[in-house]
């Protein structure tokens, strides 16, 4: 159904008449997400500011047919917050951002979707707890889009990801009715697991109105080192040697010899280019000793496994500088050339330098420049394509490349995707990664809850 | 309003088209990842996505490409801007967006023609000291007949000029101006001292000149020799804010003329924002300026220096071990002078060492205080609701005293303070350490 002044007059008897954004300039800021994608107007910005108005605007957005995309931030890097063509409209969730209860008793806080994964961790934190999941954007993501994909980060290892902290929520579905699932206690058997179906839903299955997250308490103690390889494989056998003496860092992060050189050549800050690999590792606990013990360990091991240096942070100037290194990875990168295209393939640890050398195989073949980082503990591994999107014909060797990837990635059984989501920018490879029954059996789950198939349809699954 | 690109058709589109077209390189670099959201304290007040740097960017890129045909919508989001420069400070792609928005502002505005109220401004009076230092007497005197006082502070709320500037608690001219009573310096240096230029900048001049005032003392009681000539004029950013570049042009030129072949080894200011104007705008749009003009703002971009951070880093003064107990001082980072110049180091340093006074930090300390010269005029509520989360913090720590090193943020924060009956004092840094001489 199209959008008539009717039904634009109706959204403003329900969110207030400046909550609907009808202008072109306003509507253009809404068309894309921070995936490299073509961007796609919406028809209308629906900005319910309480939660009543989140579930009618759902509502009347269904009844009236149009196509619907839930927007937290617009971070996500596959598209999945793009609107759909034809009438599409953006329910955005970024006003409904309050945090409703930190519970210190029961470990658990009650928040909306909007609220910035930041500024809860940081909430969290001042009341003694711990909130893990630290995607790289959290600084601007919403806890809504964390959920909807399932978001990771650093310390994905030792706590896990997003769904390992959502214990339940409150869902809109395609009627407007508010639906409940899960609960504020640790053991919950009624009903389906239905917050799990819903962690990494990608905005097909429903509007999550209210999330009730667990919360841990805080390590007491860190130690941080830095390892150098002059060969992959001694890194990766470094991982292996590390998990198998029975610890697990909170991160374990590593930057193949691309990135470090890009690093340095935009910090000067003194990193070894020769290196092959660098692993930065993080060891955390309740006791500062069982902390020194494990890093002491780990440190052993990288020698062990040939590293040509490794240095622990004495202090906590030391450990900043440290992980310096990390997070300048990706803007190291995207200074580098104009367009950033930050992949996602995930493989299983042991194979982490097979997929490095088909990364860098893969780029030589189409005339790319590459950088290889991420998450060496889970094997979620961040291809970075460099290149200029205004150059057609580069760019479309880009895409074959990330294809090319998909299908390494696949074939060393890993996954298309670690933590950025399939949105629109993966969705043609589904079948691939899983089979027919599998598509046709989430087809099926989603037309039971989205008859009409208007929440994000052109997102998931094809 | 002149004609709007509706109304001049299709033509007129185009030029302005292939003018931002020239701004492609730097557009492109935006990565869309949504970080300059966190920063950006328009974005904070409003949470939407056209306030912000990355919708912003899309937009001249639309605009560019022809996929966007109302060029007034797009310079009114522009306009939504403090050009604070938080979201430079944290773009992990190094977009310069500085430099986007005021060469974008430039081609928007000399497209659509200034309104009116800017013509007068800047065409008129910022660009001729000389007139603008007399009219501002003219209205210096005539503001007692229409402008009461209110609150506790000294600040006064203007009826009159309400429909104009909104209700905003400002503080008044001062009666005699720091020109009138120092029109020109030439104060020599005592031996083995540095002698530098003083550039007072338009807001110490006017409303502040106690701030030019403390300055001087500090100067001079470190013995540095201090030279100012008559008839510097603004430092130019309210017009280049404006897009209005032959403004800028002159003040600029008229800036250069009077410090050319003076000798100093410095070029202070006590003003964040004109210190980033000279040391960032200066030579960021210098393109179409001669080898020598070029040459000489090259030489005061090195030169130009935040006062707190020369009393810090070149006098390398000893300052007193930090005290406890007495009234709380915090402080607040003006952006220029973190984010553009990463001064905040040293204006703390002195502020800790303040005899009889303790030192606070505040939350969001750096945190934009929404000032912003024009945008203060034109988004006064936006302006205003920015302002109060900074006012939020400051009272957050109890503080007694709110001391900055930017006058444009100094008067934002008596607005808000004021406008909650807060008893808190604003003053500059060098006020405060002056009065320790
Ligand atoms: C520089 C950079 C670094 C990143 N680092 C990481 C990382 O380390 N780990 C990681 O996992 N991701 C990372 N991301 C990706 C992204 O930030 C995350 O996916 C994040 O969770 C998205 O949150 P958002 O609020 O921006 O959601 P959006 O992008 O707005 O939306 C994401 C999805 O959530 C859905 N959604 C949002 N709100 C709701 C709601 N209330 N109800 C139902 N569905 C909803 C949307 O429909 C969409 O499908 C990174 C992105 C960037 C740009
Ligand atoms: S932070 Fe920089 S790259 Fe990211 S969206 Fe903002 S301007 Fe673009
Ligand atoms: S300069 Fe300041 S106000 Fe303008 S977009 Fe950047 S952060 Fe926002």
């Amino acid at each position: 159904m199209a959008v008539t002044p009717a039904l634009i007059t109706e959204f403003r008897n329900i969110v207030g008449k400046e909550n609907v954004l009808t202008e072109e300039a306003d509507r253009q800021t809404y068309a894309y997400d921070a995936a490299v994608l073509t961007p796609v107007v919406p028809a209308l910005v629906l900005v319910p500011v309480t939660q009543e108005a989140l579930g009618k605007t759902v509502k009347l957005a269904y009844d009236s047919g149009l196509p619907i995309t839930v927007r937290g931030s617009g971070t996500n890097l596959s598209g999945a917050s793009i609107p759909e063509p034809g009438d599409g409209v953006v329910i955005l969730t970024n006003r409904l951002d309050k945090i409703l209860e930190i519970n210190e008793q029961d470990l658990y806080a009650v928040v909306e979707p909007g609220v910035v994964t930041a500024r809860f961790a940081a909430a969290v934190a001042a009341r003694g707890l711990f909130y893990p999941p630290d995607p790289g954007s959290q600084s601007v993501s919403t806890l809504g889009g964390n959920v909807a994909l399932n978001a990771g980060g650093l310390r994905g290892l030792k706590y896990g990801v997003t769904k390992d902290y959502v214990m339940g929520m409150e869902i809109f579905d395609y009627r407007g009715e508010l639906v409940k699932t899960g609960s504020r206690t640790v053991k919950c058997v009624t009903g389906y697991n239905m917050a799990a179906l819903m962690s990494c839903s990608e905005g097909t299955l429903g509007v999550f109105s209210r999330l009730i997250l667990k919360l841990v308490p805080p390590p007491k103690a860190s130690r941080a080192m830095l390892a150098e390889y002059d060969d992959i494989n001694k890194a990766s056998e470094t991982v292996a040697g590390i998990i198998a003496a029975h610890i697990v860092p909170c991160t374990l992060e590593f930057l193949d010899n691309n990135t470090i050189k890009y690093v340095e050549a935009d910090t000067k800050a003194g990193l070894p280019v020769q290196a092959a690999a660098v692993l930065l590792i993080e060891v955390d606990g309740g006791h500062e000793r069982m902390v020194e013990e494990d890093a002491a360990k780990v440190v052993e091991v990288c020698k062990k496994c040939g590293c040509t240096d490794v240095r622990m942070a004495k202090n906590a100037e030391e450990k900043l500088k440290i992980w310096e290194a990390r997070r300048n990875a990706l803007p190291a990168l995207a200074r580098a050339r104009p367009t950033t295209v930050l992949e996602d393939a995930t493989v299983p640890r042991s194979r982490i330098p097979e997929m490095v050398a088909a990364v860098n195989r893969i780029a030589r073949k189409y005339r790319l420049e590459v950088g290889t980082f991420g998450h060496a503990g889970d094997g979620n591994l961040h291809p970075t394509f460099l290149c200029d999107r205004r150059d057609k014909e580069e760019f479309r060797r880009v895409e074959a490349a990330v294809d090319e990837i998909f299908d390494v990635a696949l074939g060393l059984q890993g996954t298309l995707s670690g933590e950025h989501g399939i949105g629109m920018a993966k969705a043609k490879w589904m079948e691939k990664e899983t089979n027919r029954a599998t598509i046709e059996f989430s087809k099926n789950l989603r037309r039971a809850l989205d008859p009409k198939m208007l929440f994000n349809a052109g997102k998931k699954f094809l | 309003m002149p004609d709007t690109a509706t109304e001049s058709g299709t033509r007129n589109v185009k030029r302005l088209a292939s003018m931002l077209l020239e701004l492609d390189d730097l557009l492109i670099a935006c990565m869309r990842c949504g970080f300059c959201l966190s920063t950006c304290p328009v974005y904070g007040a409003t949470m939407r996505e056209g306030d912000v740097t990355r919708g912003k960017i899309a937009l001249l890129e639309n605009l560019a490409k022809h996929m966007i045909s109302d060029a007034q919508s797009v310079n009114d989001k522009l306009n939504r801007c403090l050009l604070c420069g938080s979201c430079q400070a944290i773009c992990p792609s190094g977009v310069k967006i500085m430099d986007i928005f005021l060469r974008a502002r430039a081609i928007v505005t000399g497209y659509l023609g200034l309104s009116p109220l800017k013509k007068l401004l800047f065409r008129g009076v910022l660009a001729r000291p000389k007139l603008f230092n007399s009219l501002l007497g003219l209205s210096s005197a005539l503001q007692g007949l229409f402008i009461k006082k209110t609150g506790g502070m000294e600040t006064y709320c203007a009826p009159l000029l309400q429909s104009f500037i909104g209700n905003r608690h400002f503080p008044p001219l001062a009666k005699k101006p720091f020109h009138s009573r120092a029109p020109s310096l030439n104060i020599p240096a005592e031996a083995g001292k540095p002698g530098v230029a003083f550039f007072p900048g338009c807001v110490s001049d006017n409303i502040f000149p106690a701030v030019a005032e403390a300055s001087l003392k500090v100067l001079q009681k470190h013995g540095v020799g201090v030279f100012m000539p008559s008839g510097l004029s603004c430092c130019g950013i309210p017009a280049l804010a404006s897009g209005d570049r032959p403004d800028y042009d002159r003040m600029l030129r008229n800036n250069l003329k009077c410090l050319r072949g003076a000798s100093f080894q410095y070029l202070l200011t006590p003003c964040g924002t004109c210190t980033a104007t000279i040391r960032e705008f200066w030579p960021m749009l210098a393109d179409d300026y001669s080898p020598a003009e070029k040459e000489q703002i090259r030489e005061l971009h090195e030169k130009c220096m935040d006062i707190s951070a020369f009393v810090i880093d070149v006098l390398k003064v000893e300052l007193p071990a930090a005290s406890n107990g007495g009234p709380v001082v915090t402080y607040h980072d003006s952006c220029h002078l973190k984010k553009s110049l990463g001064v905040a180091a040293q204006p703390r340093s002195i502020l800790k060492s303040l005899p009889g006074f303790s030192f606070a930090e505040m939350p969001e300390a750096d945190r934009c205080c929404g000032s912003g010269g024009s945008f203060t005029l034109r988004h006064y509520d936006l302006s205003t609701d920015i302002g109060q989360r900074k006012r939020d913090n400051i009272v957050s720590v109890k503080a007694n005293i709110v001391a900055a090193g930017c006058p444009a943020c100094m008067m934002q924060m008596m607005d808000a303070l004021s406008r909650n009956n807060d008893k808190i004092k604003v003053r500059h840094v060098m006020e405060l350490y002056a009065d320790t001489l």
